[in-house]
């Protein structure tokens, strides 16, 4: 506590830095995966294979991906921003995927029945009706893309996860307290962020 | 000009052998109510699908007011026909006033011609104007299905398709809503296809019922040819038309009366209605063990029921 109470200025510009990555990632992670989701739900045959590629991503350990990525992308923000999107798509996207086709079929048939073209229907009816379970896969996201940038610090992106590695290295457990709590802090706001989203969302059907 | 016309309308979905719908023939008149009726898997809402191209014909072809209906973009023609169906459909995100108005918003029309023309529909299907900003999911079953037909009849479409609506309301709330549909019919004239598994719906609504089996139509004809001639042992035993008691119920007082006064002896009895079924005037007759009851409508009398007279009737059936 010491640590982090004498040393504010530093640890606020990591949190500052961790939450760009985060932000940043997820901002580009739901860019590609709101098409790709939507393009899933109605084209079947590509459901399996596009969400298998996913689930093989998702299972590769992050580090052992931050640092495949070196090479290519060098050390520092931009193969953390890469992990961090490619670890966020499985959720995303299952997340629409599932939004999207788990909308009573009666619904969808109306929709049609009544005359709605396919961006109509996707605009008007779909993805209004899967947004609390697109919410909720983003709330997962978050929290596991704030996680995972704590990893990316050992590839010199910064971030909290600086504090970390520093206090490990350095065996200052000052450190590593402060990182832990201000990354449980993040955590924590996004939770409860998400969830006051997720019941809005639902909430704007008429109180039951 | 015919409002509806198919002929030789097939549909065979790829993978199955058996035809859903096969080589179906069939002319609706505008303003007839017809129930499309048989036992489940025998086509019918594969039928009614057909009609506003929810589902593409194999084979054959759909006529409506003489114009093919694969000359025109599939959703322009959704647009013209009303579509309710068992489970609503609603769209659970969107009030009351917004479901209803969806095909006026597709079809562009003028904010206040969709305003009036949501209270009109309210007050037609017997709801509250203050149900408008309600949200579906805040209505009764019966309710939701009112406002999924208000929702279909939006656009004053002249041609109405209906797929087992009532299926999943208890009976009392069924009752009503199908005496609500026809007098909502006698005041516009729609043409309705209607599906149902229901012979006694079916016998209800229709004005004519297509019998379906397998795929294929096996009579098309009024409800009161399908029970005293049955075309064959399906339509027979489909629609009970041994049952007595049925085809009472389809045929009215008018139909059995004998004319002229009645004996002095039955006179007083209260009367019974021109227009009441026979098998409402059955009971009565039982109850009262009288040998008939004066017919008579705003207190004139117009002739008496017989007994005897039902009696030979029901010999000849």
């Amino acid at each position: 506590m010491r640590y982090l109470i004498a040393n504010w200025p530093y640890v606020g510009e990591l949190f500052l830095e961790h939450l760009w990555l985060t932000l940043s990632a997820l901002l580009i992670a739901t860019a590609i995966a709101l098409p790709v989701g939507v393009i899933l739900s109605r084209v079947a045959w590509l459901r399996t294979p596009v969400l298998g590629i996913l689930g093989i991503i998702y299972t590769i350990p992050s580090l052992s991906l931050l640092v495949l990525l070196i090479p290519f992308l060098r050390l520092g923000y931009r193969p953390a921003l890469v992990t961090l999107i490619a670890y966020a798509q499985l959720v995303l996207v299952r997340s629409v995927v599932v939004g999207i086709n788990g909308i009573e079929p009666a619904i969808i048939e109306a929709a049609k029945g009544m005359g709605m073209n396919s961006w109509q229907r996707l605009l008007r009816v779909e993805l209004p009706l899967a947004l609390p379970v697109m919410i909720a896969g983003l709330r997962v996201a978050t929290l596991s893309t704030i996680a995972i940038a704590t990893v990316a610090a050992f590839v010199n992106a910064g971030g909290l996860g600086t504090l970390l590695f520093d206090g490990v290295r350095s065996s200052n457990s000052e450190k590593i307290i402060a990182g832990a709590i201000s990354v449980s802090l993040l955590a924590v706001a996004a939770n409860i962020l998400f969830r006051r989203a997720e019941i809005w969302a639902t909430r704007s059907r008429g109180p039951t | 000009m015919s409002m509806i016309v198919a002929e030789r309308l097939t549909k065979q979905f790829p993978g199955e052998s058996r035809m859903a719908v096969a080589q179906v023939s069939f002319q609706v008149e505008p303003g007839e109510l017809v129930v499309l009726l048989g036992p489940s898997g025998c086509g019918k809402t594969t039928l009614l699908k057909l009609v506003n191209r929810l589902y593409e014909p194999s084979a054959g072809t759909l006529l409506i007011e003489g114009v093919d209906v694969r000359s025109m973009p599939a959703t322009a023609l959704r647009r013209r026909i009303g579509y309710a169906i068992q489970q609503t459909g609603l769209f659970p995100h969107l009030r009351i006033e917004q479901n209803i108005a969806v095909v006026p918003r597709l079809l562009g029309w003028e904010r206040q011609r969709i305003e009036a023309r949501i209270d009109e529909l309210l007050d037609l299907v017997g709801l509250p104007r203050s149900y408008r900003r309600r949200y579906p999911r805040q209505l009764s079953g019966g309710e939701q299905q009112r406002i999924g037909l208000a929702r279909a009849l939006a656009a004053d479409p002249a041609i109405m398709l209906m797929d087992e609506p009532f299926g999943a309301l208890d009976a009392l709330t069924r009752t009503r809503l199908q005496d609500e549909l026809l007098a909502i019919q006698r005041q516009l004239r729609k043409t309705i296809l209607f599906v149902t598994h229901d012979v006694e719906e079916a016998l209800r609504l229709a004005d004519r019922i297509i019998v379906m089996r397998e795929g294929r139509i096996v009579q098309f004809d009024t409800p009161l040819n399908l029970l005293t001639r049955p075309h064959d042992a399906f339509v027979r035993q489909l629609t009970g038309a041994d049952d007595l008691l049925r085809h009472l119920s389809l045929m009215t007082v008018a139909m059995a009366l004998t004319p002229g006064t009645p004996p002095a002896s039955i006179a007083n009895l209260p009367p019974l209605a021109p227009q009441d079924d026979l098998r409402t005037a059955l009971v009565r007759l039982l109850a009262t063990k009288a040998e008939g009851l004066p017919v008579g409508s705003n207190g004139q009398a117009q002739g008496w029921l017989s007994l005897a007279v039902l009696r030979q009737m029901l010999g000849e059936i």
